[in-house]
């Protein structure tokens, strides 16, 4: 493994009573893709909420390239390179698909009054600019997409909303992508191709270091270089997937001890 | 195709500010109750909304040379010009509307409020400075006013933000009542406007000093339309429509949901308090009991009616509730009840407005 690009130390998130996240160590280098696996409930998503600053971690650091993400803002998590998309799609449907891209390349644009409504040719230039490199990025994972940039997201089919989606997690060009399940809702055909579409990105941005949460065995199995298992908080193993698959405790997680 | 649209809507319009039966203004009316949905199912609205935003030299000219004729026609009845600058100027103070609830989601219910902050600036600072001047501090002082707002509403979200805006305006009211200064229940006298010794209070032969104010209104609501137009298409359009959509979303790509409300909601309280003091000097009077929660609700429901976030939509919904109560005035006490069926009939038929907004194109 390359040297951390994240890594986390003793992260631990309570709500109330309950233990969410459980002292969790979990490194992550430059250009890995690591699959997060568990039972529903386990702290999956939870993580992902307290590395880009929506919970608050209890104790516990999260080391990201030099900066403590823990005491961050998410705007700051986001600055600093991490992205991420969300189990339940969360595009802004009555907006166009470039529109939707913005929103995730917010940081590069520039945000003043003045700009904004008298220097109409500098904006006109920024604003094609970013069409041209939305348009690109789209065509990395369909040329028809990409052909449908300014209609509504809502207009679009599943598949096409996950394409969007990860497409905005990616625009600005983050060193740290978090995809929250990016198969739910979608048929295996089309998860295949989604994950098709990843890995071909991923060939083109090899530094780009990917954080995947899945419940579907056979996409972490083709996509992931390591695995973490979470249950009830904890990690209770890490390794290849060929690795995890054969953990009497993972398998005991997962269907259960007799 | 817009020029024959606008050509329709102003013949429709004298039509409707002529009949004088109460027959003929009812059977126009159905005419348009029943006339717009179809116009709208068959998608011909959205074809002359696109058409509108594609040629928009035509358009403004077309908008001007149909205002010249209804003031043509019209230019010595008080009433008709009155109706007329008060449609401009209302679309003046709901195209802020607009940018707060519209576009940054940020509900307004004490829209009348801030049209009375800049009255009440006018009613006051009229006799002491220039009128241009007037209109300027009208705006800055609803917009400051409205900071005392800020912090509630960041702290809060949907209905209750909207009760801390409804609090406000029946406060504002209050205020106004028992402050003697600012003339108590009586209210208070506000000199008609003048700009650079043009006293447009006077009107030219026999036309109707409304007129003057028509103009006025115009120049106003041509500036807001442009103002906010050019925000809608720009990344800050984009910011604030984000924040309406998705807050989660917005924190985690960086968007600073707290600046944009902030900003809307200044941004959008600036207008009301220009529009409230030209307003203010064209009735050449100020009372607590013309900014009531009520008239706040007039407000909303242009921008509601007109389809939320579409600017050709609020001065569409402006002209509508402005109009149709007076023009039923026969039907007395009753009149406000059928409007208020009428509006939300109109709301089942096509709930997202009469012209629905798109999704935004920044060149069009």
């Amino acid at each position: 493994m390359s040297e951390a690009l994240l890594s986390c130390s003793g992260l631990t998130v309570r709500f109330g009573g309950l233990v969410a996240l459980d002292r969790l160590d979990l490194q992550v280098g430059a250009g890995e893709i690591v699959g997060l696996i568990g039972p529903n409930g386990s702290g999956k998503t939870t993580f992902f909420n307290t590395i880009t600053g929506l919970y608050r971690a209890a104790a516990g650091t999260a080391r990201f390239g030099g900066a403590e993400l823990i005491a961050m803002k998410p705007q700051a998590i986001y600055g600093a390179g991490v992205t991420r998309t969300f189990q339940r799609s969360r595009l802004a449907l009555p907006l166009s698909v470039f529109d939707n891209l913005m929103v995730g390349n917010h940081r590069r644009l520039q945000h003043g009054l003045g700009f904004n409504l008298f220097r109409r040719a500098a904006l006109r230039r920024e604003i094609e600019h970013n069409v041209e490199k939305a348009r690109l990025l789209l065509a990395a994972f369909s040329a028809r997409l990409a052909g449908r940039l300014f209609d509504a997201a809502g207009a679009l089919g599943m598949i096409d909303r996950r394409r969007v989606e990860i497409c905005r997690a990616l625009v600005s060009e983050p060193r740290l992508l978090l995809l929250d399940e990016p198969s739910a809702g979608m048929t295996h055909e089309e998860t295949r191709e989604l994950m098709d579409d990843l890995l071909a990105v991923r060939a083109r941005l090899p530094a780009l270091a990917v954080v995947i949460i899945e419940h579907e065995m056979n996409v972490i199995e083709r996509v992931s270089q390591r695995c973490a298992v979470l249950n009830y908080g904890s990690k209770i193993a890490e390794g290849s997937y060929a690795e995890i698959a054969a953990d009497p405790q993972v398998q005991a997680a997962y269907l259960g001890t007799e | 195709m817009n020029l024959v649209a606008i050509a329709a809507i102003t013949a429709y319009a004298v039509f409707l500010l002529r009949a004088e039966s109460q027959a003929a203004v009812l059977g126009l009316i159905v005419l348009a109750v029943a006339g717009v949905p179809v116009l709208g199912k068959t998608g011909f609205l959205h074809k002359l909304n696109e058409s509108f935003e594609k040629h928009k030299k035509t358009t403004l000219i077309g908008v001007l040379v149909a205002l010249s004729v209804l003031v043509a026609l019209f230019y010595d009845q008080h009433f008709v010009m009155l109706m007329l600058a008060s449609v401009l100027l209302y679309t003046v103070a709901c195209l802020g509307l607009t940018v707060q609830f519209g576009y940054a989601g940020v509900v307004n219910f004490a829209g009348a409020a801030f049209l009375g902050v800049g009255g009440y600036a006018s009613a006051v600072l009229g006799p002491h400075l220039p009128h241009l001047l007037v209109l300027a501090i009208g705006g800055l002082l609803a917009a400051l006013v409205g900071s005392v707002l800020i912090l509630p509403i960041l702290r809060t979200r949907g209905h209750y933000a909207a009760l801390i805006t409804v609090a406000f305006g029946l406060l504002f009211r209050t205020f106004v009542e028992v402050n003697d200064a600012l003339g108590g229940p009586q209210g208070m006298q506000v000199k008609g406007m003048n700009l650079f010794g043009w006293d447009l209070n006077t009107g030219l032969g026999e036309a109707s000093f409304y007129a003057n104010y028509v103009a006025v209104g115009f120049a106003l609501a041509a500036a807001a339309f442009w103002l906010v137009r050019r925000l809608e298409r720009s990344w800050i359009g984009l910011s604030l429509d984000a924040v309406r959509l998705d807050e989660t979303a917005c924190a985690v790509f960086g968007i600073d949901v707290a600046r944009w409300k902030i900003f809307a909601f200044t941004f959008g309280n600036f207008f009301a308090g220009v529009a409230g003091a030209a307003y203010a000097m064209m009735t050449g009077f100020v009372a607590p009991n013309s900014f009531t929660f009520g008239d706040s609700l007039i407000l909303v429901s242009i921008v509601l009616l007109g389809g939320l976030g579409n600017l050709w939509g609020v001065a569409l919904g402006a002209a509508i509730v402005l109009v149709l109560p007076e023009k039923l005035q026969a039907l007395q006490e009753y009149r406000f009840l059928l409007y208020a069926v009428l509006v939300i009939a109109i709301l089942l038929v096509r709930p997202a407005g009469l012209i629905p907004r798109r999704a935004r194109r920044y060149f069009a």
